[in-house]
This record gives C-alpha cells, structure tokens and sequence, in this order.
C-alpha cells in the first residue's frame, strides 16, 4: 500500500490537528479556559506555543479568554481561543466586539450535546445558529465546520486566513465526535496550505483603524481609539445614518465574499436527482449513505457544506436545481434545514433528518430517511418524514 | 488645564462627557503628570477602560486607547501586554467595573501578577446609567436603587486587591492631587500589577442621593471621609514584609477617633518577578530545549 515517496503521515486527533494548524497558520497568541470536549487544545498549545517563542495564558473563565485574545490580537499578535457550548455562550459578548471592532481573531468551538452542562462527551451540531447569531445586534462573523481530522487542520489554517484577510472573528465548529476521532492524515508540507496575514497601511501616517482591512497594532507608529460603541473610520462614536452605513460596511464585507469564501466538496451531483446537503461529521455517513443509494439504484449526490456562513445560497440552489428532493441530516433538532429551505425557495421538497441522542446518524438512518421520501418507483414520494421529534409528519419544522 | 498635557489630549474629543464636579478629570490630570513625570514614550502608552462614566477616559487621551465591555477591560490588556511586553499598560476601571461585574478578572489580574497598572476611579455609585447601587456604596447611602439606604456592605477594593495578591495596593482620592499623583506614578513604575484605588466624586448621583450635591461640598466629602497615611517604613529597609499592619494601624486611629475614615496611601509595595518575566523565561528554555531535540515542527 505504501511507497517510499509516500509523504509523510501522522495519526492524531482531531483536536491535535486543530492546534498543530494553528501553528501552521502562525498563530502566536492564545488565551483560554479547560472545557470538554475542546481541552487537547490547549494542552498540546501550551507546550508548543512557548518553544515556539509564541505566547500562551490560561485565563480565568472564556469572557477572559475571548477578551485577551482581542487585546492580544491589537497587540499585535495572531490570536486563538477554543471552546465548547457552555464556554461558547459566555464568549458572546466578545465575539460581538470583535465584529464590531473588525478583530482579526479565531474561536474554535467543539460542539457537545444540548444547552447549559448537557452531555460534556457527547457530540453534537446544536450550536450552528449560535454560532452565527448568537451576539446581540446585526454584525458579520464566519462560520467553518470540518468533516475529518485532515479538515480540521486545514480548516484552521483557512480560519486564521480568512480572519487575517477580513478583519473579522471566524468560527470553527468542530464537534465531539470529530475532536477525539483519530485519523491518519497526510502532513501538509510548509507552503502547501497557503498562510494570509493582515494587510499594513503603506504607512503608519494617517492611518485610520477603521477605513479598510487594513490593521496596524498598538505601538506601531500610529496612536488610535477602539471601540465597542458605533465609530466611524477613526474610531469615534457617531450615530443614526454614519452608525447605520458603517455596519453596513461591516456586514458587507463578508456577505459579499460569499462565493470567495465558500468552502465545501461536492460528491456525484452531476446526474443526482435525490441531494443530500450536509456539514461537519454528519457529511462521513453521509458520503456512506450516497454510495448505498446508488447501489440500490437511486441517483443520489452530496454537497458537504464547509463554509456555514456567509451561507452559500448560490451552491444550494444550484443543487435544488438538479434535483427532485434534498435531505438535510444534522446532529440537532433542525438548524441548518432551516436556511437551506429558505435557500431552495421551493425549487423542490426539502427533508430535515436528525438526531439528538449524542450518537453520530448512520448511513443506514440517512438512507432510509432518503428513501422515505420516494414513491415505489423512486419517483418524489407522498410520505415525507420529518425530524422524528417536533414535525413527524411534515416536511419542514413550523 | 496646563500646557504641558495638551500634547496627550484629543483635542477632537473634547469636551469629554463627566458632568461639572466630577472628579475623574482631576484624575486624568495627574495621571497626564505622572505620565509627562515618567517620559513614557506617547505611541507607547496604551489606555484600556472598560464602561461607565470612567470608560469613557481612553477617548480624550492621545495614546493608543481602547473602550472595551463592562468589567472586561483587564482581561483585555493582560493581552495586549502579552502580546507586546514593550508597552505601557494601563487599565482604567470604575468600581462597578472592578469589583461587580468584573470582579472575577480583577482578582485573578491581581494574582497573576502582569506588568499592569490598574486605576480604579470609585465614586461609589453606577454613575452613567443614573445612579444605582454599587459594591462599593456604603452602607445606608442611598442609591436610585436603594432608596431607603443601602443594606449591603460595601466591598473594599483595596482589601480585595491585597486578598487577592496585588504587588502594589494604594489608595488615593481625587481631592488630594498631590497624593494622587505621586501614588500613580508609583503604580505606573511598579514592575507588576499595581492597582490604585482613586475615591472620585459624582455630586450628580452620589451626592444628589446623599446632600452632597454641591460639587464643593463633594470634594470636601472625599477629604473628610479619607486620611491619609504614612508610607510603611519597612519599605524602605532590606526586608520585604506585607504592610497590612500599616492599614490595620490606620483603621485603628479612625476607631480610635471615631470617625469612618478610609485610609490613603500605600498599603504594599513588595518586588516580585511579574508574570511576563517568568514567562519569558519558561519560553526561553522551552526554545532551548526544542532545538536542543532537534525541533520537529
């Protein structure tokens, strides 16, 4: 099976390849709090980050965390938290400042089970919509997901890039299942995964913290005002109109990157007539469940979704487009379905498929949901299934 | 105001927001001194307030200033220093800031111990959203949310801060400007967290809930309610000591005299290697020993 030209490969875990992308991507800055399932982390950072002359602190609780790495990232530095649900509530308060002072930063949040403590081991994608709304106000964010280890790493790296390139806190959804999960991953190679950083004025002169994405630090030649408050380009508080056309700017800077920064892998769409549009580790049994359909004769196809948001309503449709039905398996009582419903527009049915016992779906439970979607003759059924907890007998959560 | 700040001051910014009677740009006014006192480099300073009538200081300065969430501001400069060790850190905080909703970063700061000053401007009272209780209201004073007095006892942050491990604790008042000066530039110079607790005087809210409404009266209410006291002697001999007897000795006399007064001066002073030192450090021999291995990425 192996050659001697046969790069170099490693086994590691999820998280493992989290914090080893970090590194990749040059991540010199990282504060957090111990939480399950997202602990590995830290602990692998706290070791490496030192003997690489980069900066590691443990902060007393995750407002800590959140709120160091943006100091740190004004510091000068690239800067890194990671995270779970209960950690990742309380970082909402600063992921709103960071949007709205345009921090180049990156939050790692391993999904567990349910609100408040939940299921501290049990995966889980519950935490997609908090991840995209969950600070108070309009504001623009990105949101990554990873379907398997060799995607963790390289998904980290693209955070920290699109972070850089942007101005703009990236969050990476990981999971449980995902971060303890061991695979062997080809290494990537110095300068195989391209590594961004953030522009510099030409000159420190001048410079206006807020004009572009631009971004000088503290102690860089230029002396200038951060705020959480409403600014304009200097950093000074203004009000109605000004207030209103610079979030405009600010959430205008990612929704119109939306084709730029959509990530996602496509599998045989092209004749498909049933899709499946997944993310994160739910596109593993997914990918299965393609393969079964076709083998009993159904045409199915897989978009797996790596780029949450901006949401990519351009891939969508063009799936809709193509098929009869989509089926939307995700580890939650219906999130993502959601969106992609009102993506779709009616171009044709679309079916939630979920679980939430903090079990991963099967392939077997992704085609059967499929399947229960068509008519004998594997024309679109009369018998849609719905979520199995809120909406049995419908299409479409209400 | 003297000639000799207007080089720290945004001249676009001003005039600042505090109500007439305010003590917090008699603050600002020393800090300025001790800051023109010490030659600290101007691009080098860095202000970080958190919100409240003190969060809005940062905007008036001239240095790199950053207005952050309430209570937060010390987790967000314990980054930015760490992130850069060449800077002056410095962490304007009101009392509700330090001690209610931020208590829980302005303990561990203290214990941790980084290269931070942090000047706490205490009125006693929620001064920009109307005048409601604080931790730090006395007790059976009254607040829009304590109309018939407060029945809490108030937190000391100069207790909390040596509880808690602080290097450097003093206490000063916006009516003593000499004092306060001086303490803050001792803060400002402490190699270490240094927090200096400054009682500062709202006559809007405090005083209007308390008839001290007249900003002179106010003024003289900070002076009538504090005393001074001397420096611990044992600072300045070979041996280090915890100078708590120094603050114990004071409360004593104001029960000897009968009179609630709170003590002002330096309460500790000890030499401690500050965290990013040891850091620095614990990353050198990291880096030693992973070349010495041989250094796998």
């Amino acid at each position: 099976m192996s050659t001697s030209t046969k790069r170099p490969q490693r086994l590691i875990q999820g998280n493992e390849a989290c914090a080893h992308g970090a590194l990749y991507a040059g991540c010199n800055f990282y504060a957090g709090y111990p939480i399950t399932p997202s602990s590995e982390v830290m602990e692998i950072l706290s070791t490496e980050m030192p003997a690489r002359g980069r900066t590691f602190i443990q902060m007393e609780d995750e407002i800590a965390s959140i709120s160091a790495i943006i100091g740190g990232a004004w510091g000068g530095g690239k800067a890194l938290t990671a995270t779970s649900g209960p950690g990742f509530s309380l970082m909402q308060e600063g992921i709103g400042y960071a949007a709205i002072t345009e921090t180049p930063c990156v939050i790692v949040n391993c999904q567990r089970w349910g609100p408040s403590t939940g299921q501290p081991t049990k995966g889980a994608q519950g935490d997609v919509m908090q991840a995209i709304w969950g600070t108070h106000g309009d504001h623009p964010v990105i949101v990554l997901t990873a379907s398997n280890v060799r995607d963790a790493f390289e998904m980290t790296v693209k955070a920290f890039n699109f972070a850089e390139e942007h101005r703009v806190p990236v969050i990476l959804l990981l999971d449980e299942v995902l971060a303890h999960m061991r695979e062997n991953i080809d290494w990537p190679e110095p300068g195989e995964i391209p590594v961004v950083d953030r522009a510099r004025p030409a000159s420190a002169k001048g410079f206006k913290p807020f004009e572009n994405n631009t971004f000088l630090p503290f102690g860089a030649g230029a002396r200038f005002h951060v705020t959480g408050l409403a600014h304009n380009a200097d950093g000074f508080t203004v009000g109605d109109e000004a207030a209103a056309r610079e979030l405009r700017r600010m959430v205008g800077k990612v929704q119109s990157k939306v084709r730029e920064l959509a990530m996602f892998d496509r599998l045989r769409l092209d004749d498909a007539t049933l899709g499946i549009i997944s993310y994160g580790i739910t596109s593993r049994p997914a990918a299965a469940a393609v393969e079964i359909l076709r083998s009993e004769g159904i045409r199915a196809g897989l978009l797996d979704l790596k780029t949450l948001w901006p949401f990519p309503d351009h891939l969508v449709r063009e799936v809709a487009d193509r098929v009869d039905r989509i089926v939307v398996p995700e580890l939650n009582m219906g999130q993502m379905v959601r969106e992609i419903t009102r993506s779709v527009g009616g171009r044709c049915e679309v079916q939630p498929c979920t679980r939430i016992d903090g079990h991963l779906l099967t392939p077997a439970q992704i085609v059967e949901a499929a399947k229960a979607t068509l008519a004998a003759d594997g024309s679109p059924g009369q018998r849609p299934i719905g979520c199995g907890t809120c909406c049995s007998e419908r299409t479409v959560h209400s | 105001m003297s000639e000799t700040y207007r080089q720290f001051l945004r001249a676009s910014q001003l005039p600042h927001v505090w109500c007439p009677g305010c003590g917090n740009g008699t603050i600002v006014k020393a800090f300025l001194q001790a800051v023109e006192d010490l030659k600290l480099e101007q691009d080098r300073v860095v202000v970080v307030s958190g919100i409240g009538c003190s969060g809005r200081t940062p905007f008036v300065l001239d240095f790199n200033t950053m207005h952050t969430t309430h209570g937060r501001a010390v987790a967000f400069a314990t980054g930015v220093k760490l992130a850069n060790q060449g800077l002056h850190v410095i962490v304007i905080m009101g009392d509700g800031d330090a001690s209610a909703i931020g208590g829980n970063h302005f303990i561990h700061a203290c214990r941790r111990n980084i290269d931070l000053t942090a000047l706490i401007f205490n009125n006693g009272i929620y001064g920009l959203t109307g005048g409601q209780l604080a931790p730090t209201t006395p007790t059976g004073k009254r607040s829009t949310t304590s109309l018939a007095g407060n029945i809490e006892p108030p937190f000391d942050i100069v207790r909390l801060a040596l509880g808690a491990g602080a290097g450097f604790v003093a206490r000063t008042t916006s009516f003593d400007h000499k004092q306060m000066t001086s303490l803050i530039r001792r803060a400002i110079q402490y190699k270490g967290f240094s927090v200096v607790d400054i009682m500062t005087s709202c006559p809007t809210y405090f005083g209007r809930m308390n008839d001290v409404a007249e900003p002179y009266d106010m003024v003289h209410y900070l002076r009538d309610t504090t005393s001074p006291m001397q420096d611990c002697t044992c600072r300045k001999s070979e041996h280090s000591c915890e100078t708590d007897h120094e603050h114990e000795h004071a409360e004593q006399l104001a029960e000897e005299l009968g009179v609630e007064l709170s003590p002002t001066g330096v309460f500790r002073e000890e030499a401690r290697t500050d965290y990013g030192t040891l850091y620095m450090r614990k990353l050198e021999a990291a880096v030693a020993a992973r070349n010495g291995r041989g250094g796998a990425s």
